[in-house]
């Protein structure tokens, strides 16, 4: 086997380019894949992360006849005494922190400009609204007494024109159908970096926002966040609610999410495919070359005595030596390429997609698990790669290759 | 004792609906430490006859034994195993392995034998000084005369210590000098050590070496002779 070795390696060292380049194709491939990985994974992890910190919550209490679609704001369909419940749920020791909070439609105008918004009650002094506080762009953040004051998305500002103090008019639907009208001062600027968010939101102290819609103490939910995403199922065995309420998880409220990602990772496994297959045709490229340049001495090897198998298993080596070396300059390569990727991020803008939050900017997020799977899916890819080249060796008869022309 | 019994072999190649008679019934034994030249013109057989006495190709019909046992039919593994244990070769392109420097090139048949290390060490550094090359034993064979090369590659066919040692035009690619150097470690091998030689030629030179000469012509033997070689 040692002597096998020593011959694949030196065999390899014979055309040192072409084994450079084949190796250099399988570095390139491996790189490739886990870029793309790592976008992806950085992509969705942050995706998924902007949906639970701005939206869902990891868990969600609410009435089991709510419909979030339409933002209902009937009695019945609200969460009643919303702070005693989310000081329940805070007293678990797995929950970071529980607010209620109230959602409501609305329409901004400011005399040439109006747009359709989603009214965020939320309590100001919850730590869930950290996004909001620490996204905020100029002004202040609003406070539980505030009777005025609403912030607004940067986005949604800047297309209606509002800035800091400036008034707005805001038409909200009540519980009992009726659509009230009142001048709401814009008491700050903010941004999540997310677009679809920013574009379409106003949040409001969850007083104020009961008080105009007429739900007095109700919430539309108690938004819990976790200390770990980990820790969802346990939480939800944990909770006692009322038989007219239902607790929520992120995965129930980001189905959409889950299934862009089902679909994203078939593209994907499409995209490994094509470059896989790249990289397999130049590896059964190089080996077929270095069969027909070596047929006659695959003929002397065979005249003195090797074994057919033993030829199969010097071409195997060879190939297994060139996946070695790509995957390791595949190693360096990918984690360069994720690296540079990383030096301020990729900036997406806004991609247009509707019901998913994903942010302005994406990172690659290399994941160990996913980065040893399409390493050894390359590695195994450039081992099959040769099989085809060996098998071919293998099968020479001594007499046919041995008049092969040097 | 009988190294090499060919009984009425022929060798029919069929090359799209050309039909070539290589061999046509050829008949030959050849006795253990014998030193024999096939000859004859070029397309006469010789190379065919030594592929099949080789285990290298088979025949269309008849028999062919090695060392008492019969070869013709034998399946790939196991010519393998029958080249690897008892025939060596000599190419006339000198055949060596150009990766491997030719200590390893002489050890190659030895490792595959399945020698150890000590024993594979022995056995290639005695060779080489028989060749006169122990001195370039880490020499690869780009390194290496064709004299050299050819030297290397008769130490390479004697490793296993073989029953019988196949040459094919062994000097054609030699000048004078150094076809003669080879022929006579050739000789001086089979006289020292007992293996038998069939070497395929049409150089006379080389003729001269024989004990005996078997001549062939369009695939039949039209002459055997014994010889005072050399």
């Amino acid at each position: 086997m040692l002597q096998i070795l020593k011959m694949a390696f030196r065999d390899l060292g014979r055309n040192r380019r072409r084994t450079f380049f084949s190796a250099l194709a399988v570095a390139i491939g491996l790189a490739l894949l886990m870029l793309m990985s790592s976008v992806i994974n950085g992509e969705m992890g942050n995706a998924l992360r902007s949906a639970i910190l701005l939206q869902s919550g990891h868990i969600q209490v609410r009435a089991e006849t709510y419909d979030a679609n339409k933002s209902s704001l009937k009695w019945e369909d609200l969460v009643e005494n919303p702070d005693t419940l989310a000081g329940q749920i805070e007293t678990l020791p797995q929950v970071k922190t529980a607010t209620p909070r109230l959602f409501a439609s609305g329409f901004l105008s400011t005399g040439d400009e109006s747009a359709g918004v989603q009214i965020y009650g939320i309590d100001p002094d919850s730590s869930a609204n950290d996004p909001y506080r620490q996204g905020l762009l100029s002004g202040d953040f609003i406070t539980a007494d505030d009777r005025e004051g609403i912030l607004i998305g940067q986005p949604a500002a800047e297309k209606l024109h509002l800035n800091v103090g400036d008034q707005v008019d805001l038409s909200v639907n009540t519980s009992n159908g009726d659509v009230l009208e009142q001048v709401f001062t814009v008491r700050g600027i903010f941004t999540t970096n997310t677009y679809a968010f920013d574009n379409a939101t106003i949040l409001m102290p969850i007083s104020k926002a009961q008080a105009i819609t007429q739900t007095d103490n109700h919430a539309s939910t108690i938004f819990v966040l976790l200390n770990k995403d980990s820790d969802t199922d346990s939480v939800v065995a944990a909770l006692q609610v009322a038989p007219s309420l239902e607790v929520l998880t992120w995965r129930d409220l980001n189905s959409l999410f889950v299934e862009f990602e089902t679909m994203a990772n078939s593209y994907i496994a499409f995209f490994y495919l094509i470059i896989l297959a790249i990289t397999a045709s130049v590896i059964v490229n190089t080996l077929i070359m270095s069969v027909y340049e070596r047929t006659r001495e695959i003929g002397i090897l065979s005249a003195i005595g090797m074994r057919g198998g033993r030829i199969l298993w010097l071409f195997l080596v060879e190939s297994s030596l060139l996946a070695v070396g790509g995957v390791i300059l595949g190693w360096l390569l990918g984690y360069g390429a994720i690296s540079w990727f990383n030096v301020g991020g990729f900036y997406i803008g806004n991609m247009g997609l509707s019901g998913m939050l994903v942010s302005n900017t994406i990172y690659a997020e290399p994941v160990m698990n996913d980065i040893v799977s399409v390493t050894i899916m390359t590695f195994i890819v450039t081992l099959l790669s040769g099989l085809y080249p060996a098998v071919t060796a293998s099968r020479l008869e001594p007499v046919t290759a041995l008049r092969a022309e040097k | 004792m009988e190294v090499v019994k060919v009984e009425n072999v022929t060798r029919v190649y069929q090359i799209g609906k050309v039909e070539t008679r290589a061999l046509q019934g050829v008949s030959l034994t050849i006795e253990s430490g014998e030193f024999t030249a096939l000859v004859g013109p070029s397309g006469s057989g010789k190379t065919t006859l030594l592929q099949m006495i080789g285990c290298l190709d088979q025949p269309s019909s008849g028999q062919v034994y090695v060392s008492g046992k019969d070869v013709t039919r034998l399946n790939r593994n196991q010519r393998a195993d029958m080249r690897r244990g008892h025939i060596g070769f000599i190419f006339q392109f000198f055949a060596l392995i150009p990766t491997l420097s030719a200590y390893e090139n002489v050890e190659m048949p030895l490792l595959l034998n399945g020698h150890s290390p000590s024993e594979r060490h022995t056995r290639v550094t005695e060779l080489l000084k028989a060749v006169d090359l122990a001195d370039r034993a880490k020499n690869r064979p780009d390194q290496l005369s064709g004299g050299q090369q050819q030297r290397v590659a008769i130490a390479r066919a004697l490793a296993p210590k073989p029953a019988l040692i196949l040459a094919d035009e062994p000097t054609a690619n030699l000048d004078t000098t150094n076809g003669q150097q080879v022929m006579e470690i050739m000789k001086k091998l089979n006289q020292e050590t007992g293996v038998t030689f069939v070497f395929a030629t049409h150089d006379p030179r080389v003729i001269n070496y024989a004990t005996r000469v078997v001549t062939l012509k369009d695939g039949v033997i039209e002459n055997d002779s014994r010889v005072n070689g050399k």
